[in-house]
């Protein structure tokens, strides 16, 4: 308990001290690309504000536990520290440097405060570390969440991107398929193709495949499904832009596709098509 | 409708209610000597296994009556549902919506008519 008091009490007297020192740390940490991304002043005022939440969770006790009730607005604060250095670009030990450059100035200041008793001061320091290294640990994991948040959200952006459904006829679909198909890509090609059947009542739906790389059961299962759904809701469907190494894939997997029509690319298939609605060009 | 059956699915489907409406139903295609049916769902936003195998029961059952059935508007969320189930209704005659799923009957209908009835 003696050490948990040293280090309030150390915080209590010598704020401004820590908070100078710590902030000329945090300056000579911030080289290189840091530089160009947060100003000196910005960095001060960062520093300036955590310790206005850092000092009473500190004084209020409970060092051992960062996940305390106490320490909710210190949480707070390092959760949108993490979040905006996510989004500006820093890296993972450049956001963790924030919290341990802390280190340094704080055990100064001990040992300035307990120098006769070394048994005090070794108990303080034991406990400044622990605490901040609880502090930077945490500040690391949120960085982590939220640059997988990030991550989680292009994924979907890309899926979003890369299925339309373009409208080739009165009454045809076409679906240009780009890249690998999984389960969670076939779903929203999938939905999307049947609402938009649906908008359009469209007749014939044509996917293409020319831009997915391999074909395995997976794949094959998951468009037998989508030709499935698109029958049950009345519509045809055309497979064009199989390539001989897909077709070749496809036979050798023993995978059925009999009652599907296959093309070997979009113009056969939309040839086909526009004969099954009754359309029929003339050369002049 | 002629010879054409319509009928309209407006609530959700529960399992006493499907099988009053396969009951109903076979009985309606004999009395009106029924040629044709055409199932609207365009209502119904979920089915489970025991609706769809009930639509290709009522499919078969017509079809045992001569009468040919197409299931319409079916819903996209009911669709990938019954795929997902393993119900691909097999031999079940399917259209986007009534007005095309009557053209196809009607085609179906005359062909069968050339086929056996019309002598000239």
């Amino acid at each position: 308990m003696a050490a948990t008091n040293s280090i309030a009490s150390a915080f209590q007297k010598r704020r401004e001290f820590i908070q100078a020192k710590w902030s000329e740390q945090l300056a000579a940490a911030s080289t290189g690309s840091m530089k160009g991304r947060i100003s000196a002043a910005e960095l001060n005022q960062q520093s300036r504000d955590f310790l206005d939440v850092f000092n009473p969770a500190v004084q209020a006790g409970k060092l051992q536990d960062i996940y305390a009730p106490e320490w909710a607005e210190v949480r707070s604060f390092l959760d949108d520290l993490s979040q905006r250095r996510v989004l500006a670009g820093f890296s993972s030990s450049e956001t963790a440097t924030f919290i341990f450059s802390l280190k340094r100035p704080l055990f100064d200041v001990l040992k300035e405060e307990s120098a006769a008793d070394v048994a005090r001061y070794a108990d303080a320091v034991w406990d400044a570390t622990l605490l901040l290294d609880a502090l930077g640990l945490y500040t690391v994991k949120i960085f982590q969440k939220t640059r997988e948040e990030v991550i989680g959200r292009q994924q979907q952006e890309l899926l979003e991107l890369s299925t339309p459904v373009v409208k080739l006829w009165d009454g045809i679909l076409a679906l240009p398929m780009i890249g690998t198909l999984d389960s969670a890509r076939t779903q929203v090609v999938m939905e999307t193709l049947l609402q938009k059947i649906v908008d359009t009542e469209s007749q014939i739906a044509i996917i293409d495949i020319t831009g997915v790389p391999t074909v395995d059961t997976l794949v094959a299962q998951h468009l037998l499904k989508t030709v499935t759904a698109l029958r049950l809701m009345g519509a045809d469907c055309i497979i064009s832009g199989v390539r001989p190494q897909i077709a070749q894939t496809i036979v050798h997997l023993g995978v059925d596709l009999q009652g599907v029509t296959t093309k070997a690319n979009l113009a056969d298939a939309l040839a086909l098509a526009l004969k099954r609605s009754g359309i029929t060009f003339t050369k002049h | 409708m002629g010879d054409l059956l319509l009928v309209t699915i407006q609530v959700d489907m529960h399992d006493q209610l499907a099988l009053t409406l396969q009951d109903d139903l076979t009985r309606a295609i004999d009395k009106n000597g029924a040629k044709g049916v055409l199932i609207d769902i365009s209502a119904l936003a979920m089915v489970d296994s025991f609706i769809g195998r009930m639509i290709s029961d009522i499919s078969a059952m017509a079809r045992i009556l001569d009468a040919k059935t197409v299931v319409v508007g079916m819903q996209p969320a009911v669709a990938i549902t019954l795929v997902e189930l393993g119900l691909s209704l097999t031999g079940v005659a399917t259209a986007l919506n009534v007005e095309r799923g009557m053209q196809l009957l009607r085609r179906a209908l005359s062909e069968s008519h050339d086929d056996h009835f019309i002598k000239r």
